[in-house]
């Protein structure tokens, strides 16, 4: 593979010239990178290791919820928790973001306003994709109009999987362009790539590669409507993605995966392939995110268990 | 950054007594001729117990009890209730597979999360495996009623001592033979672990008898008339010795030796994947592996990125204490060994190779050598010829296939090859013409109990493991 993108133009010129970089970048031996993401997910994290990596892991969540029974109350409700995770505890960080439809948008944003949390909204016809891209581009207006800091976008995976690859490339330039605001900075691009539906580890690469050439801030793996969700392979291809980018292009991306991560010992093992895969620059909100709702109370728990000595239970973390 | 804090396995599962006897007709014995010696935990230099160094008497008493088991009980014994001890011996490595992982790691050096997830998994597997034979020995193509070879004298190496110790006993119990094991002399303890394991599993006295010892108690059992039949796994010096002894004999031998594995990576690999298999291939059990991939063999129009990729990867590898879960590289296994990896290393300097390590703190106490690579290194270097058997790497390149195969092939011993490359009829083409007897495709260092291993060339003959292990057990 080229370790040096000659320019970033030159190689999204035109959809042939896209189609042999893309087809050009190294493979992805299934059974070896499942086999490196399971040595990785033996590491054991304990004491002040674990400490470090629970209070980590919970300032990079985005706190999500993505229901259609969803009501501006019950998005205050996780906006509060995002803000203050453990009421009993001044010293736990809060949540990097909440995660919600544009509609609700307002909603968390009034109650986050100046805490830090960040408001992050799926947009472009969220989750499956199946609009015109008018509709899309509208969806993401409304949502930045509403106050999104965040877009986490859909790509075209019927447009992907049929090789159109310069249409989700440039689907993904038009909707960056709307996540412009007026004096301030633009707001964050997520690319949700639902490797659940790309299938192969190839493909997690080349959306990867696509994503990150379009300008995306973040990669993401998933909906979460989809099984299945992050997987650590999953994670451990698309931190190969960037660290890569960056080395071709100096430009630093995110990765978020999201749907399915519920337990904190599986958070951790994220921050493992993070740490040892993309590399320690990787480890911190603005550069790596969970998309979670129920991990949450589980790194709670487990944190303050470090912290006592004792397990609490279900009933001392707030269900929301 | 995120720093692992200490995440050591505890000792506390094992019982290691202050000294060993020898285990001879199903009990623990005292030396008739022999001497003591010490076994150490090369991590730290700590003495673990005493051991019994067996004289003649001794190997003769051992011969003379697997001889007696043999006659009177193991051969009259039908294939079915052979595989009755064998299952049970599987499940009790599986039960007790906590107890022989820190015992193995305490006493080899290597790894805790290698000695839990892979040297004790496999030494279960080649048991359950080889159990699964032992009634259907008719249908190993073999003749339609094989029979056992008798009494088995079996000399195992440092470098996997329980699973080697599997790979020999298993399928010679389930052919029907009974067996003198003799452990390397650095690493006796889970050998004589496994002698308890016979008695829980009430495996009947003489089956098995373990007499452990160095060099010459090895050449006792080498020249003891009594034995039918030599296994042997170490060294290609050794090896030679052996078969010298034996020639003229009617003892047949197996060996597997040494050898200098090439790693072939070609310019569409899986990149990522191929440098964790060159990882894997030398780093490995510290590179303590006889089918090591210790000839890098990068195609010239990749070269720079494989390298750059493999020394950031390398940076990764954490060195420390083997009980450490998080450990990826340990101990060397003695300081006979640490001594002979730098002096050709030092070669490797004298003779204009590049040598590179990643930055690492080597613990105070104990053997330790880091990950190293040489580049710069041509077929001419000794260190792309002499097995270093260590953490050493020497890296060469190739433009095309061809030359591929030609350098691959370009060494004295032939036991395993690796091949990367995403094009499925380059790895038939390839696997083709390597003379080795493994060659691993897009991955290395796999080990399966269904699955042949065995060398060409001066990497030894005879293949243990699948239906082919039957066949040096048997005649």
């Amino acid at each position: 593979m080229s370790t040096s993108v000659a320019g970033v133009d030159d190689v999204t010129a035109s959809e042939t010239s896209l189609r042999r970089f893309l087809a050009g970048l190294p493979g992805v031996d299934q059974v070896g990178a499942e086999a490196r993401a399971a040595t990785l997910a033996t590491r054991s994290i304990k004491t002040t290791a674990k400490q470090q990596a629970l209070d980590t892991a919970i300032s990079m969540i985005d706190l999500t919820t993505l229901e259609g029974q969803d009501t501006p109350g019950k998005v205050r409700a996780l906006s509060a928790k995002a803000m203050r995770p453990d009421p009993t505890d001044s010293s736990c960080p809060s949540a990097a973001a909440v995660c919600v439809y544009p509609d609700l948008v307002s909603a968390a944003a009034s109650t986050v306003a100046g805490s830090g949390v960040l408001v992050a909204s799926v947009a472009t016809a969220f989750p499956s994709g199946r609009a015109a891209l008018d509709v899309k581009l509208a969806d993401t207006r409304d949502a930045i109009e509403a106050g999104a800091d965040e877009i986490d976008m859909v790509i075209d995976r019927g447009a992907f999987l049929t090789g159109r690859y310069s249409q989700v490339h440039d689907e993904i330039v038009t909707i960056k362009a709307a996540c412009g605001r007026p004096g301030r900075e633009p707001a964050h691009l997520k690319v949700i790539l639902e490797t659940g539906e790309l299938a192969t580890y190839d493909n997690v690469r080349r959306a990867s590669w696509l994503a990150m050439l379009a300008g995306a801030d973040f990669i993401k793996t998933s909906t979460g409507k989809i099984s299945p969700a992050a997987t650590l392979p999953v994670a451990l291809v698309m931190l190969e993605a960037v660290r890569d980018f960056r080395l071709a292009t100096g430009r630093m991306v995110g990765v978020k995966p999201a749907g399915g991560i519920r337990s904190a010992k599986d958070a951790i093992r994220h921050l493992v392939v993070v740490n040892e895969v993309a590399g320690p620059e990787w480890l911190s909100s603005r550069w790596f995110r969970f998309g979670a709702s129920s991990l949450l109370n589980d790194l709670l728990l487990q944190r303050t268990r470090m912290l006592t000595g004792r397990y609490s239970g279900p009933d001392y973390v707030t269900l929301d | 950054m995120f720093e692992y804090a200490p995440a050591p396995e505890s000792r506390s599962i094992v019982d290691i007594a202050s000294s060993y006897g020898l285990f001879i007709g199903g009990e623990f014995v005292d030396t008739r001729d022999g001497h003591t010696f010490k076994t150490i935990s090369p991590a730290s230099e700590e003495v673990l117990a005493e051991l019994t160094e067996a004289g003649p008497a001794d190997v003769d008493a051992a011969v003379a009890a697997a001889r007696r088991a043999y006659d009177r009980v193991w051969s009259k014994t039908p294939g079915r209730e052979r595989a009755k001890y064998l299952y049970r011996i599987a499940r009790i490595l599986a039960e007790r597979s906590r107890e022989f992982a820190v015992l193995e790691t305490l006493d080899n050096g290597k790894p805790i999360r290698e000695s839990r997830d892979v040297d004790v998994p496999l030494a279960s597997a080649w048991f359950f495996y080889y159990a699964g034979w032992a009634d259907k020995l008719a249908y190993a193509g073999l003749g339609s009623d094989p029979q056992p070879v008798g009494v088995a004298g079996q000399i195992i190496p440092w470098n996997f001592p329980l699973m080697m110790l599997a790979w020999k006993i298993a399928p010679a119990l389930a052919a029907g033979n009974t067996v003198v094991l003799k452990p390397a002399e650095t690493t006796p303890l889970t050998a004589l672990l496994f002698a308890s394991v016979c008695q829980q599993a009430e495996l009947p006295p003489g089956v098995v008898n373990i007499v452990t010892g160095a060099g010459a108690t090895g050449q006792a059992l080498v020249a003891h008339p009594d034995v039918d039949k030599i296994a042997f796994t170490g060294s290609t010096e050794v090896g030679k010795a052996i078969a010298r002894a034996v020639a003229g004999t009617d003892t047949k031998v197996t060996l597997e030796l040494g050898g200098k594995a090439a790693n072939v990576i070609f310019d569409d690999a899986p990149v990522d994947q191929a440098v964790e298999g060159i990882v894997n291939g030398i780093f490995f059990n510290q590179g303590h592996v006889c089918c090591a991939g210790s000839r890098l063999l990068v195609q010239e129009s990749v070269y720079d990125e494989v390298l750059e990729r493999l020394k950031r990867r390398m940076a990764t590898l954490r060195l420390g204490d083997p009980m450490d879960k998080n450990t990826d590289v340990g101990a060397i296994n003695s300081r006979e060994q640490l001594t002979r990896i730098r002096e050709l290393s030092e070669v490797g300097d004298a003779e204009g190779a590049q040598r590179w390590s990643a930055a690492c703190e080597l613990p105070e106490h104990g053997f330790w050598f880091p990950p190293t690579i040489f580049t710069g290194v041509t077929q001419a270097h000794r260190i792309a010829r002499e097995e270093i058997f260590g953490p050493v790497l020497s890296i060469l390149t190739f433009r095309t296939p061809a030359e591929a195969v030609e350098k691959a092939n370009n060494t004295p011993y032939g036991l395993s090859a690796g091949v990367w490359t995403e094009k499925g009829s380059r790895i038939l083409w390839m696997a083709d013409r390597l003379r080795a007897g493994v060659v691993w495709a897009n991955t290395f260092n796999r080990f399966d109990p269904t699955s042949p291993f065995g060398g060409y060339k001066e990497s030894g003959h005879g293949r243990e493991g699948g239906r082919h292990g039957l066949e040096a057990y048997l005649r």
